[in-house]
Order: C-alpha cells, then structure tokens, then sequence
C-alpha cells in the first residue's frame, strides 16, 4: 500500500493520455514570442507593448494564477484549463481565441512553453486537482428554481459586487481591484457573452465553485462544506445568474424599424415600449484619433424608435454601472488613469466627468451609398448629432459635428429627452418633429427612407470624455410607412372579381347546356 | 483510435485514484517538516538568547482615513466612533505598533523548526481583521473566523505561496489555511469591504514578533550566533539592524522609521 503513490507516478508517465511528453517548449517558446509576447511580454510577466491598453491587462504568467480553473481556489488550473482559455480566448477581454489560428500542436507546445514562466508548476507538490462537478439539476428556468436561485443570490452576497439586478453595480463595485491593484468591474451579469469564463449555466456554477482566482470574485466552494447551502442550491443561483441575460447573445440588425404609433411614448418606462422592436449594437473603443480610448465602458445599446405622422421618439438604453458623476467612482476612476497609458505625455487628473450619449443622423437624407464620415463627419462633410449628458438629464442639445474635436451647437432648441437612471442602466427617449424648420442643418425625418444612424457613449467614472469615448459605425432607421388603403382592398377586390369571373364562365356554360338539350 | 481514448480515459482514471486522500485545504501540500509533537514553540527555543526593542517612529503620523460602515449596519453597530483603518497605530511617546519584526538572516541553513499545533486565529469583526498583522510559520494552521453576520470574502495575495480567495456570507464560518514558503509578507483582504487588510508574516522559524501597543517586541530563544533582524511596516516600509548574540544574553535592537 506504501507503494501506491510512486505506482501511480510510474503508471501516469507511462499513460499514451499524458500529453507533457509530447510538448515542446523550444517550439512554444517561437509560437510565444511571435503570437503571445505583444501583450503578456518576452518574460510573461503580463507587460508586453500592448499591456498598459488594456483593462483586465493580460495574464502575468509568472505568478500561475488563473482565473479560468476546474481546480479548487489557491489551485494551479490544469493543462485542459489553460487549454480552453488558449482556444476559446476570454469573452470581454482581448484576449481571442487561437484554436482557428494555431495549429493543435503549436497551442499545446505553447501551453508548455508557458507553464515555464511560473516555477509553480515544477513543484510536485502543486499536483491541480479538478473539482467533480455535478450536472445542472433539471428545472432550472422554471419560477420556482429562479426564487431559490435569487434568494441565495441575496443571501451570499452576489449583490455587493454585482448589484441588486446584476448589473455590476454593487456598493462595493467601485473599490474592486485585481491582485496587481489594477481595476476591475464586477462582472455585468446581463451580458453572459462576455462572461470570461463562458456564459452557460455550467460555466458559472464552476465559476462560483472555483472562484476566479486574482480577482474578487470568491470560491464558494466551503459553503456546501459548511452546509450554509446545499449542491442544488447553488445550481439555482447560477440558473437564476444564466436567467438575467437573453438566451441567445444578441446579434446585430442594421436596420432599426420604427412602427407607426397613434402616441408617442415620452418616457422610457412607457408601457407603450414593452411592445415594440429592441435592436441591439456593439461599441467600440475610440483608437482612430488621438486621444484614443482603449478600455470603453460602454460594450453595446438596446435601440427602440417608433413614429406618429409627426414625431419621431427614440429610445436608447445601456448598461453604465456608474450613475455618473459620482464621487463614490473617483479612486476607480484614477485607477483606471493610472493603468492605461495615456496619449499625451502628462497623465490626467481624475474629475467628475459626466455620462454623455450622442446619436448621429447625416445631414440630409443621402441619395445614394455615401455618407459622411462616420466618426463625427468632417468640415467639409459635417453630420448631425443629439447629444445627451447626465448633468442635464432632460435636456438634449442638437449640433453640427465636423471632425471628433468640433462640436457646434444649433441655435434652435434640441430634441426632447426624458432619462432615467436604474439599477446599473440608463434609458434616454428622445423626441423631435419629423419635419425640420432648418433643413440646411437639421435632418428631416422621412418615412419609407433608410436614414443612416450612429451612436457614441462616454462613461464619465470611467475616465471618458471628448474622444474617449465608445462608439458605433453607420447603421440605419427606418420609419414604416402607413399601409395605404389599397393593401387591404386590393386582394378583397381581386377575390370578388375572380369569383364573379368564375360564375359568369359556369353560367354561361350552363346556359349552353340547356340550349342543346332543348334542341 | 478506441485505444486512444481508451488510454486517455484510464490516465484519468489513475489520476483520480492517485489523488485521493489530498483535497480539500486550499493549500494541499504537506507541511516540509513532519508535525511536531510538542505544541510549545517557546519552549522549545526557550533556552537562547533574546532581542527586545523598540519600534517608534519620527515625524507626523498620517491620519488613518475613516472608514464609511454605512453599507453594513451589523459591523458600524459595534463601535462607539467612527472606526478607522489601521494603517499607522501609534502609542505613546510615537512608539509604533504592528510591526512585524523577524530574524532574516543568520539562523543557519537547514536547522528546521517544527510548526506550532496551535493555529493562528484571524478574526473577522466589526468588518475589521484581527489581528492586522501577524506572524505564522510554515505549515502552521491559519483558522479564518467570520464574526460578522454578513458577507466577507478572504483573499491571499502572494507571490512564493499560492493565492486563494474563498467567502464566508455568514457568522460562525471557518476556514483552516496554511502557507508552504516563507514571505513576508502575504497580504490578506476583503474585496467587499475594500478597507479590511491584513499582513502575514510567513517565516520558516520561530524568531519573530510583531510590535505592541507600546512599540515593544520580543524574540526569544535565538541560540549564539550574528543575526540580521528587520522590521517591516506596512505604510513606512522596512529597517534592518544587525544583533550578535553570545549566550542566553537579551540583546537590545531599537527601530526608528521616518514617517511618510
């Protein structure tokens, strides 16, 4: 029996499943330095040349944390672990997946190559050890399973960090750092598409047995030890955490179709909203001018517009966890200045910025495919911009933008905007007549017609202001025309006369009929 | 290609068989030394010599910042004032308190000192670690206690020993950890509470001391020999002195940090 471990470490090395062998690091280290080293360094220490343009910044090898584990917290991840994060990459950070990109045997010879950087992974006495995961416990989008999943929510403290509706928005969500003190966000548990370790309920039930370890974000692994819940019961709370973000990660439509209504809903919680069309859009960081923006807070909007035979309202909602400017966010807010290097050589001070939205029209209606640039036009090609701030929630200025860098409000009064701030959320309706009283500057609504539209969004705890910003490219809104009459009468009209049509031909056949009969 | 899986399969099976009988602590290693047997370290080492000191400092203390309990009802219930962090704990006559004070170097190479089987209690009340800072020796059980009724979750940052970060949403939770390198120090904190730190003094010896509410420190039991005592702060940074010690003499080692 007291041979039993040496047994099994002979046995293991001779196992054909034991992939080390197999690996070569010579040839990890070239995959390394051609495809790895731009961000986490020649050394691995997580401070290649694109590392200070990034927050979360790349993995630091050295120290063989992982957040991405099977294995228990303080555990080294196995080699399937960091597999996966090579292959699949980290959703909502930048780093990609590589598994359409390296071959088999360059990924696996660069796992090698990696486990190098950390002496951790020499120790034998390091061995991970994979938690055996159950599987899901069946009704878990039932009404009763997310009650349970939401009560333990509560109860272990989910909401701290994530807030009272998941958004990332929790008291302490502003205080987050990672173990190097650089900031980190509570994750914003309605976008799972952008969760790092995967968005399926499996996923985050492993998450929150393993923790993500560099981060805040706990193992809760000792609470079933210590029966403060059962195994199913924490099930639940991932079943409830999947139950927050749409089934499927929401997939671009260019076109925003705006109905035709007889009201026009001013607020953004209008009943009226509930049944009209949500489109959503990705933002970008701002990296086309200078001063560019690396790390945008604002990662999408959900888009709704419906029209009267006079106005237009569009509604505009985005998950901003900081209701800004908040005090509360400054520390984050110098973090985050602190981590990103800056294009200017003088490091700004943090300050109180506000959130700010701009949406963007051309013009005029264009002809054909030419639009004016989409990043704010140009001065000899300006676009026409509504733009909204928190530090005037209902007010919205209208411009002429000529470049990112110039702004020139109209004299005339704005669109109408009504906002509301919610639990991590804003939601902005704008309103304005379809027809313009300066057709010169200010776009005329049309029906019928596809009107080019862009969106940029700043979130001021974030450090974004003037070019710092999350933007969109072109996209389009169209307003439904009316049904004219004629589609209904129409097809009524044709039936009638084929009918009549048809009788006239069996009659007439008829009519022959009888008279040869007769004769 | 089946006795490819086949092969992979049974590797994974002689993985789960080999490792069992390990889980479950955070760090699953066994302790270099095997335990000891007598569970009085001072008794052990009690025959050397002593370095008593100490710790105060030049200068204006920095003002420990406020801290704002009003997210935690439960935790601002148990204090009369305003709690503050505990950055800079002065005494009288600008002696200082927690600091760590260690030996170095000078204890010779391979001499090994077993692990204490009593633990080191870390105790998490008033949203506040108690102690803030502590020495333990390798292999010596750490017990996390939560006495508040409210979430705290307790993460390790480390370098030499394995991180880990586990929560505890309720009074009366424990946890057993140990560290398996020396390092000073090993930081403990709360992400819920982004003002709760602690500082863990890892050492592979007994000859450590962390300063009291008088600045004073005492490390006994030293046997003959040159050592190199330093003392670490967690806001002034650290000093070191240099104490000869000849036979069961107590040797005196003062420390004097600049505030900053």
């Amino acid at each position: 029996m007291s041979n039993r471990p040496a047994l099994c470490v002979i046995l293991l090395l001779l196992a054909p499943g034991s992939r080390l062998l197999s690996q070569d690091t010579t040839a990890g280290k070239v995959v390394y330095q051609k495809w790895c080293a731009g961000c986490h360094g020649d050394n691995g220490a997580g401070d290649g040349q694109g590392a200070r343009r990034m927050i979360p910044p790349p993995r630091d090898f050295t120290g063989a944390i992982y957040q991405v584990r099977s294995t228990p917290s303080g555990q080294l991840p196995t080699d399937a672990d960091l597999l996966r994060s090579i292959d699949e990459g980290l959703p909502g950070t930048a780093m990609p997946g590589w598994k359409s990109r390296l071959s088999d045997r360059q990924r696996r010879d660069v796992l090698a190559y990696i486990r190098t950087f950390s002496t951790f992974f020499a120790d034998t006495t390091q061995r991970p050890q994979p938690i055996a995961f159950g599987g899901a416990p069946a009704g878990g989008s039932g009404a009763d399973a997310l009650k349970v999943g939401r009560q333990f929510y509560d109860s272990i403290g989910c909401r701290k960090c994530h807030g009272d509706l998941g958004r990332g928005d929790g008291p302490s969500a502003p205080t987050l750092k990672d173990d190097a003190g650089h900031p980190i966000f509570a994750a914003n548990l309605h976008e799972n598409w952008r969760f790092n370790g995967g968005g399926t309920v499996e996923d985050i039930y492993h998450r929150l047995r393993t923790g993500l370890d560099g981060t805040p974000m706990p193992s809760f692994s000792d609470l079933l030890e210590q029966k403060f819940l059962t195994d199913e019961q924490l099930w639940r709370v991932a079943q409830y955490v999947r139950s927050l973000s749409p089934q499927e990660a929401p997939a671009v439509r260019d076109v925003v179709h705006a109905p035709l209504t007889k009201q026009l809903p001013h607020a953004p919680d209008d009943s009226a909203w509930t049944s009209v069309d949500v489109y959503w859009f990705p933002l970008v960081g701002q990296i086309i001018r200078k001063e560019r923006w690396f790390a945008p807070a604002v990662s999408g909007l959900w888009v709704k517009a419906v029209h009267t035979a006079d106005s237009i309202a569009l509604r505009v909602a985005w998950d901003d966890r900081s209701e800004s400017p908040d005090t509360a966010w400054l520390t984050y807010l110098g973090h985050v200045l602190g981590t990103l290097d800056s294009d200017d050589s003088t490091r700004e001070q943090p300050a109180l910025w506000p959130d700010q939205l701009a949406v963007q029209f051309p013009v005029s209606i264009p002809t054909g495919m030419e639009r004016p640039y989409f990043l704010m036009g140009s001065p000899s090609a300006p676009v026409y911009q509504w733009r909204w701030s928190s530090s005037s929630r209902t007010t919205a200025v209208a411009g002429l933008a000529r470049g990112i860098d110039r702004y020139d409000p109209l004299p005339a009064a704005g669109p109408g905007a009504r906002a509301v701030y919610d639990h991590g959320q804003w939601r902005v309706v704008f309103t304005r007549a379809l027809a313009s009283p300066d057709t010169a500057s200010q776009l005329p609504f049309r029906t019928g017609r596809a009107i080019p539209v862009a969106f940029f969004a700043w979130d001021g705890s974030n450090g974004e202001h003037g070019t710092r910003m999350a933007i969109s490219t072109w996209y389009f809104l169209a307003l439904d025309e009316p049904v004219p009459a004629r589609v209904f009468i129409s097809p009524v009209l044709a039936m009638v006369l084929t009918l009549g049509l048809g009788l006239l031909v069996v009659w007439r056949a008829q009519q022959k009929t009888s008279f040869r009969r007769q004769q | 290609m089946k006795g490819r899986i086949f092969s992979v399969v049974g590797g994974m099976f002689l993985l789960t068989v080999c490792s069992k009988g390990d889980r479950g602590a955070v760090q699953a290693a066994p302790p270099a030394t095997p335990p000891a047997v007598s569970s009085d370290v001072g008794a052990a080492v009690a025959a050397g010599g002593t370095i008593t000191g100490k710790v105060k400092f030049t200068g204006t203390a920095p003002r420990n910042p406020a801290i704002d309990m009003s997210e935690e009802a439960a935790c601002k219930a148990k204090y009369t004032t305003t709690p503050t962090e505990e950055n800079v704990m002065a005494g009288p006559a600008n002696a200082l308190s927690n600091v760590f004070v260690y030996v170095s170097a000078g204890v010779p190479a391979g001499q090994t000192f077993p692990a204490p089987a009593t633990p080191v209690v870390l105790d998490q009340s008033g949203c506040r670690y108690h102690p803030h800072v502590f020495g333990v020796m390798v292999g010596q059980n750490i017990e996390i206690r939560n006495s508040d009724p409210l979430l705290h979750n307790i993460k390790a940052i480390a370098k030499k020993n394995r991180p880990f970060n586990v929560s505890q949403p309720t009074a009366g939770m424990t946890k057993t950890v140990t560290f398996t390198a020396p390092e000073v120090m090993v930081n403990l904190e709360c992400n819920v509470h982004g003002w709760m730190h602690a500082y863990a003094g890892v050492r592979p010896d007994p000859f450590y001391a962390v300063s009291g509410p008088d600045g004073s420190f005492s490390i006994k039991g030293l046997p003959p020999g040159t050592y190199t005592v330093e003392a670490w702060h967690e806001k002034f940074g650290t000093q070191t002195a240099t104490v000869t010690i000849a036979g069961t003499e107590s040797k005196t080692a003062n420390f004097t940090f600049a505030a900053r």
